[in-house]
């Protein structure tokens, strides 16, 4: 009886991949653990090995494919028993060590409720400070991410990267790739699993002249670093009456990933957004990504980069200029409208603009501003929109209490009171820690369905 | 303890044929010695101890009358510790770091105590313009990086400024210093294992005052002998008599080549002890008065030098001249510190950040 070898997930994010090199040619025997192809997934080639014994009926999807969607047939293999499962992958660059491994095609796949975070969306408003004309290079923001930084060590010497998995193994999601080779280890530093510690050493550096780039596998890891990120690198250039300064970039994915559960879904934007003495940065697309990154490095404050996984792998338009280089602190308007503003930040932003798509069908035009920076806040460009729309909801994947959702609407509230037509509307994650199962999780997560719902209430539509 | 020796206490010796010496192979810093001091450099130690000295009763006067607030943590009785390493640091080159007892320490690098007492009293001329305290003082001119509030935090950012010495090439060594409290924070382990991984010029001084606050070594540490704390990251350990400056100087001697011969860092166990209490706040009940006055009679680093310098012919009368120069200097601090105004209230909003966004 013929068994199918299906596409396997090989990461938790992972939903198509390229069938790199086939190792069996259709004929041959195979015993379960024998290595059956090689799958490239955005973040790395991995194995992909036998579970079963029997012999290779015929290669559905030959090698060199890409965009093979997960679950579909890549070949078929005549089996001894009738086993349901077929193919398991070997991690030969697996995902972080602290993330569990997909399991193969399940014959009903849970839908994440990130599925629906990371969104297709994009701005549909150039920025205006780009000449008429400019070439745009689709670009993932995991790759802008790592141009901005391989552009500043090229540009400055004292520029370094050090982090967990940054050099050898290319990164634990593949954003440093490419940089150990460049630089050299003198420069790209593998640090052992030691947050506190290398958070503490990268801040010295900074006081001691360099510009270091620390990356956390995950900001829930820096947790175990906030005292350095607060207590020495944001408050020393005060306490010290400006004598000393720590121009550092701590960086890395923030928020809630796929199936992780609490202690690996968190967003920190508003914890370190109400530190002051740090600039908190939270971009959205790959182009704001590789601008605002390459700030940051130049920045002479240390600079909380917060990244988000589930949009590593999106490609977006980067502008193909020399030295691209963003204001820190400017919002960006994704989208015009008069009707209502949203505003929101990182993968939210997308979130927003797929709603904001939805309402235009429904002739309610929503403006919606990406904040890029949480501190300092560019609640200037937050207001001009109220002003035009009367009505604002802020769309924020991260908790409801103490949020940045919180501050905008205190802010609207001071300086922005007589523009209102309705109360300002929070549209944010549920108050619980993410849970595991897709579809508790799912309802934990904001989704555009109730940004639509906030937007015509706040319309009383 | 006025003898010039570098102490092993009898306890240690009998644990140096631990398996801990099992890779006995490893290469190791030699013993130091004690170092031999002009009579110039006997005089300057002097001139440094006392000045200190003087500085931190002063301080902890205008702490009674009000002038002072906060926590003000005073290194009376360990002064030959800051003395003796910063003597053998090159300046402008070698870089410091500290936690919050750092006063002594910033005398010791030749900082004005104007600049210093007037932070103390929060004013407008202090050296971080009144906006750090006591615990949060820097010139990063001198290379001293702080003055840190927060325990343990200087040993890994003492790190990183000696990442910064090894990546720059410079050829200069960083010393990070910290108590006996701070010997038991994780952080303090993190940088080991980095520092020893990636060979960074760093001379580890851990202050062993014996009290952290009021929990002393015996009640806090299970291995006491804080030399040996760095041994399960090879990083070699010696234990100094941290009230003999020569011994101080000897052994910061040898750590220098030891780290300047790129074998990467080194711990030195200062054992000192601290006169007054942890901070000014400090009932001290977790000691007896006799104690101290025992190491005040025995320990002294000051009385000890003075005995250097008799042998080496000088007179009382020359020291006598020396003290009075210091009085004459802390009660300008002390003036200055008093009339300087406070800040300006733009200094509010200024040094948030460096640059406008």
């Amino acid at each position: 009886m013929g068994i199918e070898i299906k596409m396997p997930a090989l990461s938790p994010t992972m939903e198509e991949g390229t069938l790199a090199k086939w190792l069996v040619k259709e004929g041959d025997e195979v015993r379960s653990g024998d290595i059956l192809a090689e799958i490239e997934t955005d973040k790395a080639t991995m194995e992909f090995e036998a579970v079963d014994e029997g012999k290779i009926g015929a290669i559905v999807i030959p090698e060199g494919t890409e965009g093979v969607k997960v679950g579909t047939v890549i070949a078929t293999m005549a089996g001894e028993g009738g086993d349901r499962v077929t193919a398991a992958p070997k991690a030969e660059e697996s995902a972080p060590p602290a993330k569990p491994e997909a399991a193969p095609e399940a014959p009903k796949k849970a839908e994440s409720g990130t599925s629906k975070l990371a969104s297709e969306a994009k701005a549909s408003v150039a920025d205006p400070d780009l000449p008429e004309g400019t070439e745009y290079v689709k670009t993932t923001v995991r790759e802008a991410l790592r141009d901005a930084m391989a552009e500043e060590m090229r540009r400055d010497e004292r520029v370094f990267v050090m982090g967990e998995e940054v050099a050898e193994y290319q990164g634990a999601y593949k954003v440093t790739q490419g940089l150990l080779e460049e630089f050299g280890d003198r420069r790209v530093i593998d640090t052992p699993i030691t947050e506190y510690g290398f958070a503490g050493v990268g801040t010295g550096a900074a006081m001691g002249g360099l510009r270091p780039v620390i990356e956390f596998m995950t900001f829930n890891f820096a947790m175990q670093a906030i005292d350095h990120i607060i207590n020495s690198a944001a408050k020393t250039n005060y306490m010290s009456g400006g004598q000393m300064r720590c121009p550092i970039v701590f960086r890395g994915p923030n928020g809630a990933a796929s199936r992780v559960a609490a202690q690996h879904s968190q967003n920190y934007g508003p914890w370190y957004a109400s530190v002051p003495g740090l600039i908190v940065i939270a971009p959205y697309d790959a182009a704001d990504a590789k601008g605002l990154l390459k700030a940051a490095i130049r920045s002479e404050d240390p600079v909380v980069f917060l990244e988000n996984e589930l949009v590593y792998g999106r490609s977006f338009d980067v502008p193909k200029v020399d030295d691209y280089v963003l204001p820190i602190g400017k919002a960006r308007i994704m989208r015009e409208g008069k009707d209502v503003t949203l505003v929101s930040y990182s993968i939210g932003v997308g979130v927003a603009l797929e709603a904001a798509e939805q309402l235009a069908g429904e002739s309610i035009e929503a403006e919606v501003i990406d904040l890029r920076t949480l501190r300092p806040l560019d609640t200037a460009t937050v207001l001009d929109s109220l002003k035009k729309t009367n009505r604002l909801v802020v769309v924020e994947e991260g908790w409801p209490v103490c949020s940045i959702a919180s501050e905008i609407a205190a802010v609207v509230m001071e300086k922005g009171f007589d523009d209102l037509d309705a109360p300002v509307l929070r549209v944010t994650n549920e108050d619980v820690p993410l849970p595991y199962a897709a579809n508790l999780e799912k309802a934990a997560l904001i989704d555009a369905a109730r940004v639509v719902t906030a937007v015509k209430k706040v319309c009383y539509r | 303890m006025a003898k010039p020796t570098t102490p092993r206490p009898s306890r240690a010796k009998a644990k140096a044929q631990s398996p801990a010496s099992a890779d006995h192979n490893r290469p190791r810093p030699e013993t130091p010695s004690d170092y031999k001091a002009t009579k110039e450099e006997l005089l300057e130690f002097y001139r440094q101890m006392v000045l200190i000295r003087r500085f931190e009763e002063k301080a902890g006067q205008l702490y009674g009358l009000g002038l002072i607030g906060g926590f003000c943590h005073l290194y009376i009785g360990q002064e030959a510790v800051a003395v003796g390493i910063q003597s053998a640091l090159q300046p402008g080159k070698d870089s410091v770091i500290t936690g919050y007892r750092d006063h002594g320490h910033m005398l010791a690098y030749g900082i004005d105590p104007n600049v210093i007492m007037a932070e103390l009293t929060g004013r407008e001329a202090g050296i971080s313009r009144g906006k750090g305290g006591s615990m949060h003082m820097f010139s990063v001119e001198h290379k001293f990086f702080g003055g840190h509030g927060i325990v343990g935090a200087q040993v890994s950012l003492g790190a990183g400024l000696g990442f910064a010495h090894k990546y720059n090439g410079d050829g200069g060594v960083c010393v990070a210093y910290f108590g006996d409290g701070a010997a038991n924070q994780g952080q303090v382990y993190e940088s080991f294992n980095m520092a020893e991984l990636w060979k960074l010029p760093i001379i580890f001084v851990i202050e062993n005052n014996q009290y952290a606050m009021g929990t002393s070594v015996n009640r806090s540490s299970a291995e006491d002998q804080l030399y040996r704390r760095g041994e399960s990251f090879r990083i070699p350990g010696i234990q100094v008599n941290g009230m003999d400056v020569l011994a101080v100087r000897g052994a910061t001697e040898e750590a220098l080549k030891w780290v300047q011969g790129g074998n990467g860092p080194i711990l030195l166990e200062m054992k000192t002890y601290r006169y007054r209490g942890h901070s000014m706040s400090d009932p001290a009940k977790y000691r007896s008065r006799e104690e101290v006055q025992a190491m005040r009679d025995k320990s002294d680093p000051i009385e000890g030098v003075k005995k250097y310098l008799a042998d080496a012919g000088v007179s009382e009368d020359e020291l006598k001249k020396i003290d009075q120069d210091i009085r004459k200097v802390v009660s300008e601090a002390a003036d200055f510190a008093e009339t300087s105004p406070e800040p300006d209230m733009a200094e509010l909003y200024t040094d948030v950040l460096v640059e406008q966004y």
